[in-house]
């Protein structure tokens, strides 16, 4: 039976541990940045020296670390991507604008656990030659905010942040910065932009196909919504747990409501492409053999891990699973979905200004009495004008994937609603029947 | 804000390094860097770049060349492979020896990405007309098609490419998004936000070449609004640039706005004559009435933008007491007579009567005045009568503000070339109060004004009164012309051939557009003829000609020919 395994929350809901510094560091707080700073510079035998921080990166590198933000890059690769000779300042800013649907995981490290996020980001900067750092952090977190600001006062109080942090000769400022309320400033691109003062327009990138990655390592906080018994979020080992007993064990979701069944599972935040219950994959997996062989995977028995979920068609990205049992009305869940990106869409780039909106009318039509029966495949070839590399921002697949999948697997259902609707439409046009009318008097 | 830097001629390159791709199959070479439109700085050549050098189109909305890049409306999406690289680093081999393509699997914007030697780029896949059909689908569910009233149709990049890439039906059956029609942004540019395709061209050119951070995007989604700065007008000397750049009808120019199809539109190619930097100009014209002016691209000079002073500076030349009649005492007295002359004969009896005149004044009792606003040609003619003369010139300088993208502070188009031609005193203007205290002291007696009034100047009327012979051209009436004994109505710009010298000594040629009104004639004809009666020489007949004698003789000007200035100009030796 797969437990959680909490690392990252390990203290988070203990009975009496509070986000000051004191309890932090009752717990150990602050003793690996003390490490970190105090490792001492090596020389090689070829004269070059290896500084405390290159030893971190280097540290970082083989460890294996990956980002937790759905592609689950590697975090030492990414670093080793910045540009150190330049002689301009490197900054670090930490993303907590948590904005997708489905997802609350980062929001209880900052409000639980304050600290170990300012501890984290001091040694990643202290690694990176970093000396400005930002927390951007959702405009909604208020709380959170002010929950950060006091803990920031507080690490600057004992010396942990400021200037020659614990007499290492170390300088390090970290600023909290409101976010402005959109969900595209969570886009990297987009949330630096909204840094600098200006609206959060991602920005266009050169093309980048992703890499062939190795396997997860870690934890991973996931967030259980939808209809289980014990909606929440969870802390698991990456690949350790499948989506059935992810939503079922009572470690985890606890399974569905008395009665109910299984309809759809949206597994990674509310733009990951839904599977349907009962939905079969077939997966390359390497057996014991080393041999790569194709499986068939039901989808309760998809281990919840990046290249599972990929390769059965959807995503893990940012951890939230959402479980919709047979009480949903699929259409109604596809328009609040796409309502939601209507209303996000940072409106920088045609297909998904325009499409996103387009989708969502048609489903607000098709949800409120003036569907088609053609509305299903309407719906579909707007959802397939817009991802696979059209848009500015990846923003133009987490509004058309729900479409493209909803409508793709649950057709029935899309088509049945319009053609209702139809139907309705052509008795209410045909009026009152005949009967009793008068024959006209000559 | 971000700092806009001035056009100017930027030195060459250094010869840089040559790139081989492939667009649709055709091999082009290309230069690895392409200098950004803003900066100058080199950056790498990008796909759209290529496909302009191997002459493939790709449509494209946000993408202008003279501003910087922003890739938001998809509509330059293209397919593309690059060699593929085996394991050992090496591109691995076709069997006929050829590079193997690793076709990309997304697509790109042309406009934005960088080049990779022996990269292939297709732009005419059934994908890709796909992706650019959906994408036009985009732009055209909430736009309001108001063609039939809308002053961009004709020039409408919306209405070209849907010709090209569109569906003659819309499956949309949703309600459109509705925004301000008739948003008055400043004083000559009129929005109709339902048409802005939110390509951002308008901003980017105001914010990065003007300097100007006055237009910008509110809301989100598809209700994002183009906007100015909440309680400020768009008001700055450049704005009705944005009308040229807008690939849609949104952005409306007030003067323009419903005046006239496009269609009818007569273009000519010309010059502004509102400033010394003379940037290049299409005169819109129909039935010898003028409706606008548009720049030109010259990048030695202007770029592809003008000022909006110069750009409105024209309704002057349509105005209905400009001067219409050769006047002179010998048609005077023949008077009742002189109406039954014919213009030639008007024209003939008045400068056969300015020869005479002149051929029998006293050495330096004559004097001239001739604007800056005159040609090199006309110029050049009065510069060897004032010679043959010992004629006492100069021109009248005008000197105001400047900004730093195009303005001069000199607001005579031809001040160069009344320098060169030693027309102008130096510095300019300085002659003026040696001409008025000649005519006071009486030596001057004969006074030859060309498209001045010199009443403003420092000759009054009291002086102009004591003058034997008084001679003017002009267009307008005004105190000078109407004191004059001999008055010839001269042409506008618009209206005659010829050619100004830029601040910065660019020689460059401007063509007639509409028909002067009445008994007016290029200035050049009559002094050609005045000049070959009183100097005995016949001198060149045409224009071209006329330019080319003057090169020969006019030092600044030596190795131009009228030919050879093409559409752009060359440069003069200042
Ligand atoms: S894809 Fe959507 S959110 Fe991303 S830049 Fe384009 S319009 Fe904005
Ligand atoms: S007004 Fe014209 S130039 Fe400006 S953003 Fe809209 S379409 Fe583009
Ligand atoms: S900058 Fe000078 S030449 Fe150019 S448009 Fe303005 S007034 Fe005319
Ligand atoms: S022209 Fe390339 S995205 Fe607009």
């Amino acid at each position: 039976m797969p437990q959680e395994y909490r690392q990252i929350l390990k203290y988070a809901d203990e009975p009496g541990y509070t986000p000051d510094i004191e309890c932090y560091l009752r717990h150990g707080g602050y003793d690996i940045l003390r490490k970190a700073l105090a490792i001492p510079p090596r020389n090689l035998a070829d004269g070059r020296i290896v500084t405390g921080p290159d030893h971190l990166r280097q540290e970082v590198m083989t460890s294996g670390l990956r980002g937790r933000g759905g592609a689950g890059f590697s975090c030492g690769l990414k670093w080793s991507f910045v540009d150190r000779k330049s002689g301009k300042p490197i900054y670090l800013i930490c993303n907590a604008d948590e904005s997708e649907p489905g997802t609350f995981k980062d929001k209880q490290i900052i409000y639980k656990d304050p600290h170990q996020l300012i501890e984290g980001m001091a040694i990643a900067c202290y690694a990176n030659d970093v000396h400005l750092a930002y927390i951007y952090i959702r405009g909604e977190f208020a709380e959170g905010a002010k929950i950060l600001n006091r803990a920031l006062k507080e690490a600057r109080a004992r010396d942990f942040l400021g200037e020659n942090i614990l007499g290492s000769d170390y300088d390090l400022e970290i600023h909290v910065h409101r976010g402005a309320g959109a969900y595209i400033c969570g886009e990297e691109t987009g949330l630096i932009e909204s840094l600098e003062g200006k609206r959060a327009y991602p920005r266009i990138k050169p093309p980048y196909f992703p890499a062939v990655l190795g396997n997860n390592t870690g934890t991973r906080i996931v967030s259980i919504s939808g209809h289980v018994r014990k909606p929440g979020y969870y802390e698991v080992e990456v690949g350790k747990a499948t989506l059935g007993e992810l939503i079922n064990d009572p470690a985890f979701g606890g399974g569905l409501r008395e009665g109910r069944k299984l309809k759809a599972i949206i597994p990674g935040g509310s733009s990951a492409k839904v599977f349907k219950a009962g939905e079969k994959f077939k997966i390359k997996r390497r057996g014991p053999d080393g041999k790569d062989a194709e499986q068939e995977i039901e989808l309760l028995n998809l281990p919840y891990d990046f290249d599972s979920l990929i390769a059965a068609g959807s995503m893990s990205g940012s951890g939230g699973i959402i479980v919709l049992d047979d009480s949903t009305d699929i259409v109604e869940a596809l328009a609040n979905i796409s309502e939601f990106y209507a209303h996000e869409s940072c409106g920088q780039c045609t297909p998904c200004r325009e499409g996103s909106l387009w989708m969502s009318k048609a489903l607000q039509r098709l949800t409120h009495g003036e569907g088609r029966e053609a509305d299903a495949d309407y719906l579909m070839k707007i959802a397939d004008n817009i991802p696979g590399g059209r848009t500015v921002c990846a923003f133009g697949e987490a509004c058309s994937w729900p479409v493209q999948s909803f409508v793709a697997k649950f057709k029935d259902e899309f088509v049945a609603r319009g053609a209702a609707d139809e139907e309705n439409r052509t008795r209410r046009n045909a009026g009152p029947t005949a009967v009793g009318k008068l024959p006209a008097s000559s | 804000m971000s700092t806009a830097t001035p056009i100017e001629t930027k030195p060459a390159p250094p010869p840089s390094d040559k790139l081989k791709v492939r667009v649709n199959g055709k091999e082009v070479e290309v230069p690895k860097t392409t200098p950004d439109p803003v900066s100058g700085k080199p950056l790498p050549t990008t796909m759209i770049q290529a496909c302009f050098i191997a002459k493939v189109e790709v449509p494209h909305y946000c993408y202008h060349p003279k501003l910087p890049v922003s890739g938001n409306c998809r509509m330059c999406l293209v397919e593309f492979g690059t060699p593929a690289i085996g394991p050992d680093r090496k591109p691995i081999l076709n069997p006929d020896g050829t590079p193997k393509i690793a076709k990309a699997p997304r697509p790109a914007i042309a406009c934005a990405t960088p080049l990779s030697p022996g990269m292939e780029i297709y732009t005419d896949t059934p994908t890709v007309k796909l992706m650019r059909a959906g994408v036009l689908e985009f732009l055209l569910i909430n736009h309001p098609l108001d063609c039939p009233i809308c002053d961009q149709a004709g020039e409408c990049k919306l209405q070209e490419y849907s010709v090209d890439y569109g569906q003659s039906e819309s499956r949309f059956v949703e309600a459109k998004v509705h925004k301000p029609k008739r948003v008055d942004l400043g004083p000559r540019i009129v929005l109709d936000d339902e048409r802005c395709i939110l390509c951002t061209r308008c901003i980017r050119f105001t914010r990065d070449i003007v300097g100007d951070d006055a237009l910008g995007i509110v809301n989100r989604g598809s209700h994002n609004t183009l906007t100015a700065y909440p309680g400020r007008a768009f008001d700055n000397n450049y704005t009705l640039n944005t009308v040229d750049i807008c690939p849609v009808g949104a952005l409306t120019s007030k003067d323009f706005r419903f005046q006239m199809r496009v269609w009818f539109l007569k273009e000519t190619k010309s010059l502004c004559t509102s400033c010394a930097t003379g940037c290049n100009t299409v005169i819109g014209s129909r039935e010898e009435k003028i409706y606008r002016y548009e720049p030109r691209e010259n990048n030695a000079v202007n770029g592809s933008w003008m000022c909006d002073h110069g750009r409105l500076n024209y309704k002057w030349i349509g105005r209905e007491d400009r001067l219409r009649e050769v006047c002179s005492p010998q048609s005077t007295a023949l008077s009742p007579q002189s109406a039954v002359l014919s213009p030639a004969e008007r024209w003939a009896v008045a400068v056969r009567g300015i020869a005479e005149k002149l051929k029998h004044a006293p050495a330096g009792s004559v004097a001239m005045i001739v604007s800056a606003r005159q040609t090199n040609e006309e110029i050049y003619l009065l510069a060897k009568l004032a010679r043959a003369l010992g004629a006492l010139t100069d021109s009248v300088p005008r000197i105001l503000e400047g900004d730093r993208l195009l303005l001069s502070a000199d607001r005579n188009p031809n001040s160069t070339g009344a320098r060169l031609a030693g027309i102008a005193a130096d510095p300019m203007g300085a002659n003026l109060p040696k001409i008025a205290e000649g005519i006071r002291s009486g030596h001057i007696r004969t006074l030859i004004v060309l498209g001045e009034d010199v009443t403003r100047h420092g000759i009054g009327a009291d002086l102009l009164g004591k003058l034997e012979t008084l001679i003017a051209s002009d267009i307008l009436p005004n105190e000078t012309t109407r004191l004059a004994h001999y008055l010839l109505p001269g042409c506008a710009h618009a209206e005659k051939r010829g050619t100004f010298t830029s601040t910065k000594g660019r020689v460059q040629k401007f063509m007639k557009a509409v028909e002067p009104p009445g008994d007016a004639r290029p200035e050049w004809e009559f002094l050609r003829e005045l000049a070959s009666q009183v100097t005995g020489q016949a001198g060149a007949a045409s224009i071209e000609g006329l330019f080319n004698q003057m090169a020969g003789e006019v030092p600044g000007f030596h190795g131009l020919t009228w030919s050879g200035l093409g559409d752009t100009g060359a440069t003069a030796t200042i």
